[in-house]
């Protein structure tokens, strides 16, 4: 088993030989890195916008990160180190699937066949440690908003991994890299066109879930039999609460490139200008995020799991239609 | 002449809506009845040539059983004249035991019952297969309001569930016609009709035949009254007022058996027989099983005429799979029709007589109604197969041909199934018939003469076939089974 | 094989699965309509490069009759009836999703398996009109009230219809009509019916109707 991408020893062995294709793939991971706290801030100055107000300028994300960094922390004496290793172990999932996604077609950082599961099993992971430092404080509502986390995210982990399936049954690969790199977004109302619509949409409807926005959990909600996500990470404060929210960010733009690399039709051939329009696809995402959270309202805990399974519906039809074609 | 034969009931329908003086639309409705035996009559002295491309066309086989229809019908007409004055005068003073007959108009229901007819001659006219299955579905359709005559809950059950079931089945029997026109795939000119497939059914694909088969028999089979496919004929054929009910059991069923014999008859000349009445005789068989489980101890004798019908249907099912005693189920066609009208209003007299259906409140029924009461014994004794009515005749010829075929299993498997039936339903009719009148049976008025001349006419009918078969029946029979897939 | 047959295909299947999954009797109608729409389009579609007089007449007709009629009269008994907007189904609903996609899975293998016709459009239609017929069935045995078993009804006719479309594609015009007719008239007749079941027992539930029995 070979690991590709663009960093193979052999490129580093010989810089001059760097192609621009290994340059704008190297380039993803720190563009990434700092242009994830844009996707929230984008999300809620289009929700603010939606309100009628002025609301938050786009880059508060950024301030916030570095007020909760400057900050101390205080620890309550029935948390033990999973309380704090919870944030830690989060972020550090979040930023290896980060790596593993690839941006528009271009290469991901690591790539090799079989990755995809990988991919769903560190978010998988990132999410049991949020949980359990959920319910190392020995709180009754933080148990309450973890077992709606994991209950949605039995419901969602199918829909992705089936669509996931679907997507490598149709390029006939199983590295995310090759997969993304084998689609075509022009040519998707021409060729095998809706078995991707459908898995672009029950991606939508995991990216939403995942990331706790309406119509599943609302971010913004103080009221506290209201709350999943957000309960969860009630008790962390400071640098932890900081490392919680960049990895939340981590996560919208992981999640965000499945959806984007299927459905924006910007694939020029030229890396660099890829890598650009790959971005700019990631903005629109936010924004159009945002008009959803704007528009709908959340919906009632029956009704989302029926919502989740008729995601993962579309995601088995989509593996049918391309296992029959 | 075809076109007279559909024409002259629809048009005669679309009149007796209209018709508001209620002596006039009866008038029309025996007249129609008259005209329709008539012609059907002419039909037996000349075939009318084919119309519609061949689409309709009367053959022996369609001449019999429309022949049967046209003769229940008449008499169904002439009780149901009677009927429906009576219900007239009874809606006033009917109050009592929630026997409440709110009664559909009369113009409705006359409408209703030539429309019937006419939707079943249109089934017995048919040669091309998908008009065949339009002219069921129509039947289904046409059918249904007239079980709802009686304004009841029950009723509406029962008409909601005749609707529903049969009207599934039937577009399972739509599936099974596309399929048929797949399995002619290899001959693209080939016109759907009864005829033609027949002629070229070599060329036909064997796999495909067989799956619409299979469908044919769930459709039609639904509406024929197969078990287990029956669940809404005791309903249905038991809520629906008596003239219906008898029209139902003695001419609808056989318009069903007729779509599935013709479906048969393409398979059997594909060489496919043994698929085909293998079916038949194994849905036959079990029919006659589930009738005689739910005959015996059977409470309401409606209802017991009606499971009685699934028996009979199961055994024209047993003896069209035969084969050899495809013709016996011809006659026996005719016979149980023409008994099953016989029982089903002489039932109607007494349930109008009485206003109860249940066999336990009925007692004496040869001396609070003579004529009724013997009636219906006489047509218990035939629908059970006792000579020297006509039944026995058909069913000891289908015997016959069992044991021909050296099918000794199940000839016996048949005859224990009769004599289950004969003694479920002798129980019942014994004890309704025998002793003094009980409470119900005290002041029980008249009977008109409308409504005992056709039950009496039957019963002549079905005596006089038990003694004698005129050549014509036979020969008909012998043709129809050989056009229906026997031998 | 062009896109837009896909795409139909694939809205069809779709349907199906919205109305496994709806609520609301309304909604659950509106779907149907859609459904029907569609597979009145599909001679069109599915012989783009020869339509001549005949398909568009048909085509016209069937998307009538299915899109505007059916629904008109259905929507007509809900609102006469009265009644509860909410389907009460015996099978919960996710249930019946899980069931939809069981069902799903076997179409597409059983209409991979059939000997089929050399057409590519009848093969690709073929799993999507079994699907339909398998859900139509289901519907209506797995739902409470009346006006959900004419859905059901409904959805069973578009599905062998479009079974037919794929195969039997030289049915003569006399008898697609004589077909159409019966289905309006069935619905029609069973909208009265339903009419006068609000009217006699105060609910739509076929569970409840059940007094006559052995």
């Amino acid at each position: 088993m070979e690991i590709g991408g663009p960093l193979t020893p052999a490129a580093i062995a010989h810089p001059h030989q760097l192609s621009a294709l290994s340059i704008a793939s190297s380039l993803q991971l720190p563009l990434a890195l700092v242009c994830a706290p844009l996707l929230p801030g984008v999300i809620n100055r289009v929700k603010a916008f939606f309100a009628g107000r002025t609301g938050q300028p786009v880059l508060q994300p950024y301030r916030d990160l570095l007020k909760l960094l400057q900050k101390g922390a205080v620890y309550s004496t029935t948390t033990t180190w999973v309380f704090r290793a919870g944030p830690v172990v989060s972020l550090s999932c979040a930023a290896l699937a980060l790596m593993l996604t690839p941006l528009n077609g271009l290469p991901a950082l690591l790539a090799f066949p079989g990755d995809i599961v990988l991919f769903a099993y560190v978010l998988a992971l990132g999410r049991f440690f949020t949980v359990a430092a959920a319910l190392d404080t020995g709180s009754a509502f933080e148990g309450m908003g973890a077992s709606r986390e994991v209950w949605f995210s039995t419901l969602s982990e199918p829909a992705l991994l089936l669509g996931l399936a679907a997507l490598a049954k149709h390029a006939g690969k199983l590295s995310l890299t090759s997969i993304y790199n084998e689609l075509d977004p022009a040519v998707l109302f021409v060729s095998g066109g809706p078995a991707l619509i459908l898995v672009a949409a029950a991606f939508a409807v995991v990216f939403l879930a995942e990331n706790s926005r309406i119509p599943f959990d609302d971010p913004n909600t103080h009221l506290e039999l209201t709350m999943i996500h957000e309960v969860m990470v009630l008790d962390h404060g400071g640098p932890d609460f900081g490392l919680i929210q960049y990895a939340a960010a981590l996560k919208l733009w992981v999640l965000g490139a499945l959806v984007t690399g299927i459905l924006v039709p910007a694939r020029s051939g030229r890396p660099l200008l890829d890598l650009f329009t790959g971005l700019l696809g990631m903005l629109l995402l936010a924004a159009a995020t945002g008009v959803v959270e704007s528009v709908m309202a959340r919906l009632r805990l029956a009704r989302v799991s029926q919502l989740l399974a008729a995601a993962a519906a579309l995601s088995i039809l989509a593996l049918m239609l391309v296992s029959s074609a | 002449m075809t076109w007279a034969l559909l024409g002259v009931p629809m048009f005669c329908g679309a009149v007796a809506f209209f018709l508001r003086p209620h002596g006039p639309r009866r008038f029309l409705l025996v007249a129609a009845a008259l005209a329709h035996a008539a012609l059907t009559l002419q039909t037996w002295r000349c075939l009318p040539a084919p119309v519609l491309l061949g689409y309709l066309e009367l053959d022996a086989a369609g001449r019999l059983f429309m022949s049967i229809t046209s003769v229940l019908f008449l008499a169904a007409a002439v009780y149901a004249v009677g009927f429906l004055k009576e219900s007239r005068h009874a809606k006033e003073s009917e109050q009592e035991d929630g026997f409440f007959f709110d009664n559909a108009p009369e113009a409705a229901f006359t409408g209703g019952l030539l429309f019937f007819l006419a939707t079943m001659t249109l089934a017995a006219l048919s040669q091309h297969f998908g008009l065949l299955w339009v002219a069921v579905e129509a039947t289904t359709l046409a059918s249904a309001p007239l079980i709802h005559y009686h304004r009841q809950r029950s009723s509406l059950e029962a008409a909601w569930k005749y609707l529903l079931i049969c009207s599934v089945g039937i577009a399972l029997a739509l599936l099974g016609n596309f399929f048929l026109a797949v399995a002619a795939r290899n001959n693209p000119d080939l016109l759907m009709t009864a005829k033609e497939l027949v002629g070229n059914a070599r060329t036909l694909d064997p796999v495909w035949l067989k799956a619409a088969f299979l469908l044919f028999l769930t459709g039609y089979g639904t509406k024929m009254g197969l078990a287990p496919l029956h669940t809404w004929l005791p309903d249905a054929h038991s809520e629906a007022p008596s003239v219906v009910s008898a029209l139902l059991s003695g001419a609808l069923l056989n318009c069903a058996f007729l779509a599935l014999l013709r479906v048969h008859a393409v398979l059997s000349a594909a060489g496919l027989a043994d698929f085909s009445g293998g079916l038949l005789m194994i849905f036959g068989l079990l029919s006659m099983a589930v009738a005689a489980a739910f005959i015996v101890g059977q409470a309401d004798f409606k209802r017991m005429l009606a499971y009685s019908s699934v028996e009979h249907m199961g055994i024209l099912a047993f003896g069209a799979g035969l084969g050899t005693a495809a013709p016996a189920a011809m006659l026996h066609a005719v016979n149980h029709s023409l008994t099953k009208g016989l029982l089903f209003l002489t039932a109607g007299n007494i349930l109008a007589a009485s206003r109860t259906k249940s066999v336990h409140e009925i007692r004496g029924l040869l001396r609070a109604l003579p004529f009724s009461g013997g009636l219906w014994l006489l047509g218990f004794l035939a629908i059970t197969g006792s000579p020297p009515f006509g039944p026995f005749i058909s069913e000891l010829w289908i015997l016959k041909g069992a044991l021909d075929a050296r099918r000794g299993l199940l000839a016996g498997l048949y005859l224990a199934l009769l004599a289950i039936v004969f003694t479920g339903m002798s129980s019942a009719v014994l004890k309704m018939s025998q002793g003094e009148p009980s409470e119900k049976l005290q002041a029980v008025p008249k009977t008109s003469l409308w409504r005992l001349l056709p039950p009496a006419a039957l019963a002549a009918a079905v005596l006089v076939l038990g003694l004698w078969i005129p050549r014509p029946l036979r020969e008909a029979v012998q043709e129809a089974a050989v056009l229906l897939g026997g031998r | 094989m062009n896109f837009w047959l896909d795409a139909l295909i694939v809205l069809v299947i779709l349907a199906n699965l919205r109305v496994l999954g709806a609520s609301r009797l309304d909604a659950c109608i509106k779907t149907v309509a859609f459904q029907g729409a569609l597979l009145g389009l599909l001679p069109v579609l599915a012989h783009l490069d020869s339509l001549n007089a005949r398909l568009l007449f048909q085509a016209g007709i069937s998307t009538f009759l299915k899109a505007a009629v059916f629904p008109w009269l259905l929507g007509k008994a809900l609102r006469e009836a009265g009644l509860q907007r909410e389907v009460e189904p015996f099978v919960g609903f996710t249930t019946s999703l899980a069931a939809g996609v069981l069902f799903l899975g076997a179409a597409l293998w059983i209409g991979v398996r059939l000997p089929l016709t050399d057409s590519k459009a009848a093969a690709a239609l073929a799993p999507a009109a079994l699907f339909t017929i398998f859900v139509g069935l289901f519907i209506m045995v797995s739902r409470r009230k009346a006006l959900s078993q004419v859905l059901g009804y409904l959805i069973l006719e578009n599905g062998i219809y479009a079974f037919g479309m794929a195969f039997a594609e030289k049915q003569p015009l006399l008898v697609e009509l004589g077909i159409l007719l019966d289905v309006f008239m069935a619905v029609f007749v069973m909208g009265i019916a339903i009419y006068h079941i609000s009217r006699e027992f105060d609910h739509l539930d076929a569970d409840r109707m059940s007094t006559l029995k052995d």
